[in-house]
């Protein structure tokens, strides 16, 4: 196969500019660490900090994917009863619509004071609360939108519910389910780190980033950020490559 | 309660259905009779929206009708029945699934203990009498229209049902494939007796594949015209340009004009 350097080099060099001119514009207003960080400092705050980094960063993920795990099985269950029951979508769908129109930073100090001193749990459940809803609704759309001529096949044979969900809605709604799932993967992510920000209680790289805003340590916010993003990008990937194995087939093969 | 008429195997008595909406109760099909001998094919021809769909409904035991009964092989219809197999115009095949296992699909249903090589091997018969052989392990993505309709052709008839309902199969595909695929469905009466009832648009599908051709009328549908069709299959294609043809399509479609509430001149004049 032919290498195509100019979707690799592209990138690549787009990305070199832009550190380019962020080094520089440090450079030349003469900002300190206190100030601004530049991206030359930050390699050197991570090697300063890098057991914390790891032991915070493994805080941080595994707490997300549990928040996750979480609100795929309860976003999946809810949106399967919403999908199949029009009763049901109308009762649930305004309180869905309604709590997830709540800024979710303002729901961080309600869990902290109900389940006072429970920081793994308040970050799992605040990382599923924030992240079931997309869920939810695409498992619900998927499910209400399937042609009738589907159910009709299976259903005249005498199928139950249970079946022609298990053997056709299901597997039909994956593809939506995984395009939920991403967002979901990226919201969930946020909700942790709300918990570990705004009620830091030593764990997460969240505390790490509320540590270094107290002692105004730029280069560490900054090299926490990356951190973020990394762990970010790698849950986002480990989602693309269960959509590949489960719904791989929803993708148009090169005919 | 008295039971159908005799070597009926689909017998539909005095069906009268309605549906509810907004605006009251919408009637779509009003004492509509029709009977199908056992082995045989019913066309059921009408105007747009009279309510073939609710008829195809109501013999697969997944509606019930208001009023009437619908009575297969002598037992009246209470629930959904294995015994049915349905092909739609929209060919549904279950995209995850390869051809082979979207036609072993209805098996898993209705014989779920039975060994998986054997379920292959039926499958695997029905798509050799379709010309689908080599083409089991594909996607259904990967194969044209008329193939996936005679994908979903093997699916409906891969537990040998009594009852085969088709709902409009050849109804989106083009004039060529059409007409292969009514060929095909002449071939595979000849290896796979079924009864069936055939919803269709096309007054000559009609009378090329029913040995029986029933007109329902504008909605609310009752039974407007039944022609008999006596000539055994396999059919050549060339029959339906024959006199006899001409003057059974002339008639029905005169039927037709009747049922949509025209008259022959209005037709002239447009």
């Amino acid at each position: 196969m032919q290498i195509n350097w100019q979707k690799i080099l592209v990138p690549i060099i787009a990305m070199a500019i832009l550190v380019g001119f962020w080094e520089w514009l440090v450079w030349y207003k003469g900002w300190r660490t206190f100030q601004m960080a530049a991206p030359s400092d930050l390699w050197p705050a991570y090697r300063r900090h890098e057991a914390l980094f790891w032991q915070y960063g493994w805080q941080t993920l595994w707490r997300t994917v549990a928040g996750l795990a979480i609100a795929v099985v309860v976003g999946t269950f809810l949106g399967m009863i919403m999908g199949l029951s029009r009763i049901m979508n109308d009762a649930l769908y305004p309180i869905l619509v309604g709590f997830n129109a709540i800024p979710k930073a303002t729901v961080v100090p309600v869990i902290a004071l109900i389940f006072i001193g429970q920081h793994d749990f308040n970050t799992v459940l605040m990382a599923f609360l924030i992240s079931f809803f997309p869920i939810a609704v695409s498992v619900a759309i998927g499910l209400s939108t399937l042609e009738p001529e589907y159910r009709d096949i299976l259903r005249s044979l005498g199928a139950s519910r249970f079946t022609v969900f298990w053997k056709i809605a299901l597997p039909k709604t994956l593809p939506e389910f995984f395009g939920a799932l991403k967002v979901a993967a990226t919201l969930a992510f946020i909700g942790t780190n709300l918990v570990e920000i705004i009620t830091p209680h030593g764990r997460g790289l969240g505390h790490l980033f509320q540590s270094a805003q107290t002692n105004s340590d730029f280069p560490l916010m900054f090299a926490v950020l990356i951190a973020l993003a990394v762990l970010g990008i790698f849950l986002y990937y480990v989602v693309v490559a269960l959509e590949r194995i489960f719904a791989g087939w929803a993708e148009r093969r090169p005919t | 309660m008295k039971g159908p008429g005799l070597g009926n195997l689909i017998e539909i008595k005095g069906v009268t259905h309605a549906y509810k909406t907004k605006a009251g109760p919408l009637p779509v099909l009003e004492k509509l009779d029709i009977a199908v001998a056992e082995g045989s094919f019913c066309a059921v021809v009408g105007p747009s929206g009279c309510g073939k769909s609710t008829l195809t409904r109501l013999i697969a035991g997944l509606m019930f009708p208001d009023e009437g009964e619908v009575w297969l092989h002598g037992e009246l219809v209470k629930s959904p029945r294995k015994t049915v197999g349905m092909a739609f115009q929209n060919p549904v095949l279950l995209e995850w699934r390869t051809i082979l296992q979207n036609v072993i699909l209805p098996l898993e249903i209705v014989a779920p203990r039975m060994p998986r090589r054997q379920k292959e091997a039926r499958a695997l018969e029905l798509l050799e009498m379709v010309g689908l052989t080599g083409f089991e392990h594909k996607r259904p993505s990967e194969l044209s229209g008329g193939m996936r309709q005679r994908a979903s052709l093997c699916r409906s008839l891969v537990h040998k049902p009594d009852v085969l309902i088709l709902d409009e199969p050849f109804g989106a595909l083009d004039a060529f494939t059409r007409e292969d695929l009514w060929q095909t469905m002449h071939e595979l009466r000849q290896r796979e007796p079924v009864t069936a009832v055939l919803i269709t648009h096309d007054l000559r599908e009609s009378v090329y594949l029913g040995d029986q051709v029933v007109v329902l009328s504008g909605r609310p549908a009752h039974t407007q015209h039944v022609m008999d069709i006596p000539i055994p299959g396999p059919r050549p294609l060339d029959m339906l340009y024959n006199k006899d043809s001409v003057d059974r399509l002339a008639v029905l479609r005169k039927q037709i004009q009747i049922a949509q509430g025209r008259t022959g001149n209005e037709e002239r004049a447009s």
